[in-house]
């Protein structure tokens, strides 16, 4: 049963589109996007290298793939991989002097949040170009549908070039997991003199994971100025956002290849529900703006304490640990 | 006459004001032994620190085989071939034991081999050492010794030409300390490797080894055969004589070898 359960989740995955309606399939195309992210974010996290500062690499993905379209008519296929590249050079620039300067745990955290506030400031600054606060569009390419310009008028469509994406990302997850990088990286994590005298090149081995997760962070953010057409920089960047991807992989699990996956799901679900829930409320008078963001940040407290590995991370664990005691 | 394996040169480190090192200069030929001992506080660990690369020296040369290392970055120094350990054990608690070696086997050849050469250079120091090679086990299982022998696997797996092993046998009972001292000898005649063995105190050391520096604040005071040097009053007086009368026996028995 365990060893089709893939193949299970592969059929269901390809059969979703056909069978679900428009709204559901607007929430799961929104969640496997933001999985991407909280994958990408994961790739470095899981090492001790907790970034505040996504929402800036998730902001130069959709931002660089749109401003190139609709000021150069430059095709997101080109665009994308170009805000990609934009995003591993600002990694770099940020994350090298932190690393060659030991600049680690709380105050290279300190370090990202400062990042993704002055991306947001730049872009708001750049109002006539950005359109600021107020956002920007893609410009419409065609009637809806356009290959050239990655736009699709059906959401079924866009669900399988996520789908793909999201793919992607759990693939490179699992590179990164089974490589010998991973053990230098972990090394790296607890005792960086001791890595440096067995050989490991501290700087190098944490530059290289930190860029890769910038660009498939950009990736996401690509993805979502694609599908949503709207893109702004509360709304996907600025510490909001960045506080948000910390949020989800730490209640879906660090160190588990689908963990990131499972916070993408709760928290958006979660989003949801309190969503209505306000909205309800407001109705009858009540309002609980905030209500939200309060429960995260409980949430995250409690998550931090009682289940440091994650909602999946802990489940696989108590799963194993039946099972040892079942043979044993 | 070879060339000697590592030649300091007038090894001078200041920190602010305070002088660890003050103008250390020696040399060590290929497949020596070499003791360097010194009460706590006289230099031996930030000399370590110079070789291996933690450290920059403000003063003066570092030549391994030849070729200027002073200031250079730890792994490139490790990927010359001087593999260390620490004095304090510093394992990776989130890796299994093998997995501790591994990432020396593999890195510590700046990651040219492929991931079964990392393994088995990895199993083969582990062998050396008398810990297990198997999948899994976690550091948690170690005792003091064991982490101790971790230490040296983990420099071992990395394939250096001159160990710098800081040991400080301190925490060891006395078969313990023979047992790494005889590791130690095995290590050279087993595998070729030059060693300088860092210690504070002198006992079982002078037993082992081919010569012998003493420091004391930062300077070198003596060096010589572990006979002789047990007998300088220089040293003696370092030790205050405490040290020193076990230090004569250990050397004379050593002498026979």
């Amino acid at each position: 049963m365990m060893k089709q359960l893939p193949y299970i989740i592969g059929v269901l995955l390809i059969a979703v589109p056909f069978v679900a309606p428009q709204y559901p399939l607007h929430l799961i195309i929104m969640i496997l996007i933001w999985s991407l992210v909280y994958t990408a974010w994961s790739l470095m996290g899981r090492f001790g290298l907790v970034s505040l500062g996504h929402g800036a690499f998730m902001s130069i993905g959709a931002y660089v793939t749109a401003l190139l379209w609709n000021y150069g008519g430059i095709s997101p296929w080109i665009g994308i991989p170009a805000a990609m590249i934009t995003a591993a050079i600002m990694a770099f620039l940020v994350a090298y002097p932190c690393f060659q300067f030991k600049i680690v745990g709380h105050y290279f955290a300190l370090v990202t949040l400062a990042l993704s506030e002055v991306v947001k400031l730049v872009i708001i600054a750049c109002r006539d170009t950005t359109g600021g606060s107020l956002g920007f569009t893609p410009e419409r390419h065609g009637e809806g549908t356009s290959i050239v310009a990655i736009q699709f008028a059906d959401k079924e469509v866009f669900y399988f070039v996520v789908l793909i994406a999201w793919g992607i990302g759990l693939l490179i997850w699992r590179a990164v997991d089974r490589s010998m990088m991973r053990f230098a990286l972990d090394s790296i994590s607890e005792d960086e003199d001791a890595s440096a005298a067995a050989g490991v090149h501290v700087t190098a081995s944490k530059l290289k994971i930190t860029m890769l997760s910038a660009v498939l962070t950009a990736l996401g953010g690509a993805l979502y100025c694609q599908y949503q057409m709207f893109i702004g920089p509360e709304v996907i960047g600025g510490i909001g956002i960045s506080l948000q991807i910390v949020f989800a992989v730490v209640v879906g699990g660090l160190y588990t290849m689908m963990g990131p996956t499972i916070g993408a799901i709760i928290t958006l679900l979660m989003t949801e529900v309190f969503r209505n829930l306000i909205t309800s409320l407001r109705t009858q008078g009540i309002d609980l703006a905030g209500l939200d963001t309060t429960v995260y940040g409980l949430m995250l407290i409690l998550f931090i304490i009682f289940l440091p590995k994650g909602i999946l991370g802990e489940a696989i664990d108590r799963l194993a640990g039946g099972k040892k005691r079942d043979t044993g | 006459m070879s060339e000697p394996i590592i030649a300091v040169e007038s090894l001078v480190k200041r920190f602010g004001g305070f002088t660890a090192v003050n103008n250390v200069s020696f040399k060590v030929d290929e497949g020596e032994i070499v003791g360097l001992i010194g009460p706590n506080g006289s230099g031996k660990s930030t000399i370590f620190n110079m070789l291996s690369g933690a450290l920059k020296p403000t003063e003066g040369s570092v030549k391994f085989k030849g070729a200027e290392i002073g200031g250079k970055l730890p792994n490139k120094i490790c990927h010359l071939g001087i593999g260390r350990t620490f004095q304090i054990p510093r394992p990776i608690h989130r890796l299994s034991i093998l997995e501790n070696v591994v990432v020396a086997g593999y890195f510590g050849q700046d990651g040219i081999g492929s991931r079964e050469q990392a393994f088995d250079a990895a199993k083969t120091s582990l062998e050396m050492v008398g810990l297990p090679t198997d999948h899994g086990v976690a550091i948690s299982t170690l005792g003091a010794a064991g982490l101790k022998k971790l230490e040296l696997a983990r420099a071992l797996a990395t394939g250096p030409k001159l160990l710098l092993a800081d040991e400080s046998l301190g925490g060891l009972d006395n078969s313990e300390m023979d047992q790494a001292a005889d590791m130690l000898k095995r290590i050279r005649s087993e595998m070729g490797i030059t060693i300088i063995w860092v210690e504070h105190i002198m006992g079982v050391l002078m037993r082992v080894v081919d010569r012998v520096m003493v420091l004391d604040h930062g300077e070198k005071i003596s060096e010589g055969l572990p006979t002789e040097v047990a007998h300088d009053p220089k040293v003696i007086e370092v030790y205050l004589g405490s040290d020193s009368e076990d230090a004569q026996a250990s050397a004379e028995s050593g002498s026979g070898n």
